[in-house]
């Protein structure tokens, strides 16, 4: 059991770890892809680097520090969030389950909304980004998963004994790697989703068709986005809502840095990190 | 007001045959989301008071009514004005949001 778990090893989540480690807390942080910090050419604009850094380096730099000091990181990808008995949390990655008291989302503000034409009017209208909330209307339907990576797989997984057949579709990217006896992987490229009042159909770039009762996405690497609508944080504009004190609506569940909008900075992700770390000190000290 | 329960037996009594406005949320026991809106709706059927109706459909045990109104996500929250759904709210919604339909 572990006191904290923080999704994300960017600036936000480091500095989370830096904060609740040096409380004696057991802190565990997960991550997978490539922090927004990483793939900065060079700070200029951060407190003490006279010469400024690259955002590789700051970005190792952080990882190591919270190493130091006791902080367990591991690359590994969170695919799903559930709620467990007493107020604790279950993190799922792809080979292991974690429990905990609380979570800390600094996962960046990815987003994984694809860029299909219908996929925001057809949202609850047969699209879902949540197969554990909505699998239950799709019961001996015929379905489709959009994505090719494990959360994808994950996704799957959950609907596999809900609906009659299900299609993953890759738009075009390559097939993932999954075998079930109602499970079939197309990977033509989708120029539309179709419907009336709900999905009916996805139209593929060549023109061909195929009908669905409903569609999945489960693209890339899980994020902030996808975990809110799993657990019913709030969020407005694809941001996860916060009070000053970096805590969701959800007790025990809190959000720092880009995931939470505002300034894209390294000072502000810093600053929100050790105020979410905080705010779960004294949250697991009541 | 208290929030009430609507069902396939009492909905168009409690719901189509209202005047005013009715708050109708679509959810069901096993649903996290669905968890985190009930406090929701519980502040919105106070700060309403008697000014307008607010009830929950277990979808589970009300499975017609979900597939009439085209409920394939939950929670779902829906504002019926004389019968009629005026506005849909899909996932966990903002207090504020949906105060400014039944105002």
């Amino acid at each position: 059991m572990y006191d904290v778990i923080i999704i994300g090893a960017g600036p936000a989540g480091i500095s989370a770890g830096l904060y609740t480690i040096r409380a004696n807390l057991k802190v565990l942080i997960l991550y997978k892809d490539q922090s927004a910090l990483e793939k900065t050419d060079r700070i200029e604009n951060y407190y003490g680097f006279e010469k400024g850094i690259s955002g590789q380096d700051l970005y190792e730099a952080g990882i190591k520090q919270a190493k130091n000091l006791g902080v367990e990181v591991k690359k590994e990808e969170v695919t799903n969030i559930q709620f467990g008995e007493n107020n604790q949390y279950t993190v799922m990655t792809e080979n292991q389950n974690y429990n905990t008291k609380t979570v800390i989302f600094a996962t960046g503000n990815k987003k994984n909304i694809p860029k299909i034409k219908g996929i925001k009017e057809f949202e609850g209208k047969g699209i879902s980004y949540c197969a554990v909330c909505d699998g239950f209307f799709y019961k001996n339907k015929d379905i489709a998963v959009l994505g090719n990576g494990r959360y994808a797989i994950s996704e799957t997984n959950a609907l596999i004994h809900i609906a009659n057949h299900i299609t993953i579709l890759t738009d075009g990217e390559k097939p993932p790697e999954i075998r079930a006896e109602n499970v079939d992987i197309d990977t033509r490229k989708i120029r539309e989703i179709k419907g009336d009042k709900k999905i009916e159909e996805i139209e593929f770039e060549d023109s061909t068709k195929m009908k669905t009762d409903g569609l999945f996405v489960a693209l890339g690497v899980a994020g902030s986005n996808e975990f809110a609508k799993k657990l019913g944080i709030l969020t407005q504009k694809d941001r996860i809502v916060v009070n000053e004190n970096m805590e969701t609506n959800i007790p025990g569940i809190y959000a720092c840095g880009d995931c939470t909008g505002g300034l894209l900075q390294v000072s502000k992700a810093v600053y929100e990190g050790a105020k979410a770390g905080l705010q779960a000190i004294r949250y697991l000290r009541k | 007001m208290s929030v009430l329960k609507f069902d396939e037996g009492n909905f168009e009594e409690e719901v189509l045959k209202e005047k005013g406005k009715v708050l109708v949320d679509f959810y069901a026991d096993w649903c996290g989301p669905c968890r985190m809106m009930s406090p929701i709706i519980d502040e919105i059927a106070e700060e309403m008071g008697e000014s307008v109706k607010v009830g929950k459909i277990n979808v589970d045990n009300n499975q017609e009514l979900a597939i009439k109104y085209d409920v394939m996500s939950i929670p779902t929250i829906m504002v019926f004005e004389n019968g009629n759904p005026i506005k849909t709210f899909i996932g966990v919604t903002d207090k504020n949001e949906v105060l400014e339909v039944l105002k």
